[in-house]
């Protein structure tokens, strides 16, 4: 683990070049530019509004501006997750001419995948920012939290994606199970709803550890309270598990990348 | 220890042969079929072959180092196995320093990036600093002749920009062993020669290089050792022209199956006043001696004899017919040898001969097939030590050096 902190140290320059060249692609010769990095949180909010607004008309609670908020604040860390977990997946098989000829740690290649994503993140952060604003949600001292719940789920991020990167290169079936899991996905997390309308089955659905990640950050940023630390802990000790353990997987197979790929 | 910049000890390395299941749709049927039918381990190894079997070479730092073959003999193995792309089955390696490769010009060149970004993304990969690509930036656009067009994203360059701003961006970097495969062979004549004088240039700043090719002349000119390989197997190593002169005896072509042609060539082979010989110094006397054999009787035979250059280029060509010689009759089971003398006034380099057997009124019969056809028949080479540009040597002299007076 610290060999492979030491080695990314090492390549820095070359993580900084390969993550540049994905964040520019990515919006050289596009017509939306860098609205894309905020184009799906659009989305994944407005099909929210809309499960709301359903939600409300079916119980007959009054539907509420700060709902907006709570949305917000989970549409776009969940976008983050999808799409980089999109993007690590074909972060290796799309690179093949470099895996094959020339010799780097290939663990660049995911991490700069999900550092791209992170700028993305950041932009639709931006976003959020403003809806926050407009939304009239305060600042809490609970704030201190958002920094240890990123960190948190950007190890969660990691650590899948690793694993799904160095998979998708021996096996391209892969990409489209990423694919079909990761659209259905968002319907077992609490995204569009909160895990507490389950009652007593909602602890079940918190067992998915981005769960307590998007329950946390809602609680912190606009309900203005703790985190569940019992639940932040789990997720806590998953990613950083997933992470190790993803990293230790990517190393292992790391050899026979070029003869497989 | 310290002036040695890379070792290998016995390196192996084994691959397999045919498809690799790269789905689990195909992977998870596959595994129940080999349940099923219990694949023995007999079967396994076959499908498996040694790429390269127990290599052993020492390269000292600063030093060239020049590792030939034909196709499929393990070269490019070798070279991935150096620069850490691939990992050998046995056997070990030793890297003292910064290894770069020059695997593929532009293999990190994304289509969409202009040419200036570019070369920022191709030099990280290739190990430089950013700092030191913004102080080499101008002349590495000047190298690749690129001025005009390095804020254009490289897909539409032409190939040959492609590859001469590959080769530039490479040709820069400054590690402390060079893996050069084939790359040298970009652009045209021009930029061909500025590419081996900044490999000298790099050499002579005290870099280790690893020159593969099939460019025995640039390896010849380049490297003081070589390693011949041959089906993976080291077969000679040592000073360079003894290993590539090993090099060309091995490149003369089968002759196997012969059988079916009413006359055939059997052999040919390239003497000095002594004895077999490929190599020859410029000006020298060689003799071809061409043994021609009859399957069945033939008449009206003549032979040919050409010699081309590196570009395949026909030197000269020339027949018994054309030399005087009456035509050819065979009885069935005849054989019969000729021989030619030439004296080979050409500059240093490598050429082709060729052989020819066809009906003697060349002219009259025009489409008739010919007998037996040798290309390569045999691959010699020329050293001279005049620095002749081309592939000729008429023994130039300086006869006249004065002052001219209106």
């Amino acid at each position: 683990m610290r060999e492979a902190l030491k080695r990314l140290i090492e390549y820095r320059e070359l993580l900084y070049m390969i993550t540049y060249r994905d964040i520019t692609i990515k919006y050289k010769q596009t017509v939306l530019g860098f609205l894309w990095a905020i184009l799906m949180p659009i989305i994944i909010i407005g099909a929210g509004l809309l499960v709301k607004y359903a939600f409300s008309r079916a119980s007959g609670k009054p539907f509420l501006l700060s709902e907006v908020a709570t949305l917000a604040v989970k549409a776009i860390p969940w976008a983050f997750v999808v799409s980089s977990l999109r993007f690590a997946s074909i972060s290796l098989v799309s690179n093949s001419n470099l895996v094959t000829k020339i010799y780097f740690p290939r663990e660049i290649f995911p991490v700069a995948s999900l550092l791209s994503q992170l700028f993305d993140f950041a932009a639709a952060a931006c976003l959020l920012t403003l809806i926050l604003i407009v939304a009239q949600i305060g600042v809490s001292i609970h704030l201190i939290w958002v920094p240890v719940l990123l960190a948190v789920l950007v190890c969660f991020c990691l650590g899948l994606g690793l694993f799904v990167s160095a998979a998708c290169l021996f096996f391209r079936d892969v990409k489209y199970i990423v694919e079909v899991v990761l659209t259905f996905a968002i319907f077992f997390t609490p995204v569009f709803y909160e895990a507490s309308l389950f009652g007593e089955f909602g602890k079940y659905l918190l067992l998915n550890p981005v769960a307590p990640i998007l329950e946390s950050l809602n609680d912190c940023i606009v309900m203005q309270k703790m985190p569940d630390l019992v639940w932040l802990s789990y997720s806590g000790a998953i990613s950083l598990a997933l992470a190790g353990l993803g990293l230790k997987f990517f190393q292992k197979l790391e050899p026979k990348f070029a003869e497989c790929i | 220890m310290s002036d040695i910049a890379l070792e290998m000890i016995e390196v192996s390395k084994k691959f397999k042969r045919g498809e690799i299941f790269d789905s689990l749709r195909d992977l998870i049927p596959a595994l129940t079929g080999q349940l099923i039918k219990r694949l023995t381990s007999d079967q396994l190894e076959r499908q498996e072959f040694w790429a390269l079997k127990d290599i052993s070479f020492t390269v000292k730092k600063g030093e060239a180092f020049g590792i030939i073959g034909h196709n499929g003999a393990g070269k490019s193995t070798i070279l991935k196995l150096l620069s850490g792309i691939l990992r050998p089955t046995k056997g070990k390696i030793i890297v003292s320093g910064k290894i770069s490769a020059l695997i593929e010009v532009g293999a990190g060149f994304h289509p969409d990036l202009t040419g200036r970004e570019n070369i920022f993304l191709n030099g990280a990969i290739l190990g430089m600093k950013k700092e030191e690509i913004r102080k080499k930036l101008d002349e590495i656009v000047e190298f690749a002749q690129l001025n005009d067009f390095i804020d254009t994203p490289v897909k539409r360059y032409s190939s040959g920009m492609y590859a001469r701003l590959g080769f530039a961006v490479a040709a820069y970097v400054d590690p402390d062993v060079l893996v050069v495969d084939e790359v040298l062979s970009v652009g045209d004549f021009v930029f061909q020669k500025k590419s081996i004088e900044r490999m000298r240039r790099i050499m002579q700043g005290g870099t280790t290089v690893i020159f593969v090719s099939h460019n025995i002349k640039a390896v010849t000119e380049l490297c003081q050792n070589a390693l011949l390989l041959d089906h993976g197997k080291g077969v000679k190593i040592g000073e360079t022209r003894e290993v590539t002169r090993c090099y060309l005896e091995t490149a003369a072509g089968d002759r196997a199956g012969q059988d079916k042609k009413d006359v055939y060539v059997a052999k040919v082979s390239v003497k000095n006043a002594y004895e077999s010989c490929l190599d020859f110094d410029s000006g020298e006397k060689a003799w071809v001696e061409v043994d021609i054999k009859a399957n069945r009787d033939a008449k009206n035979i003549a032979i040919s004899i050409n010699l081309k250059d590196e570009g395949l280029y026909t030197l000269f060509d020339i027949s018994t017919e054309r030399l005087g010689h009456k035509p050819i009759n065979l009885a069935a089971g005849e054989s019969w040898r000729f021989c030619f003398q030439v004296s080979l006034y050409l500059a240093s380099g490598i050429f082709y001969l060729g052989v020819k057997l066809y009906p003697f009124d060349e002219r009259a019969l025009r489409g008739m097939i010919p007998y037996d056809v040798i290309f390569t028949a045999a691959t010699i080479q020329i050293h001279s030590n005049l620095e002749i540009h081309g592939v000729i040597n008429p023994c130039p002299i300086l006869v006249e050096n004065e002052k001219v007076y209106e």
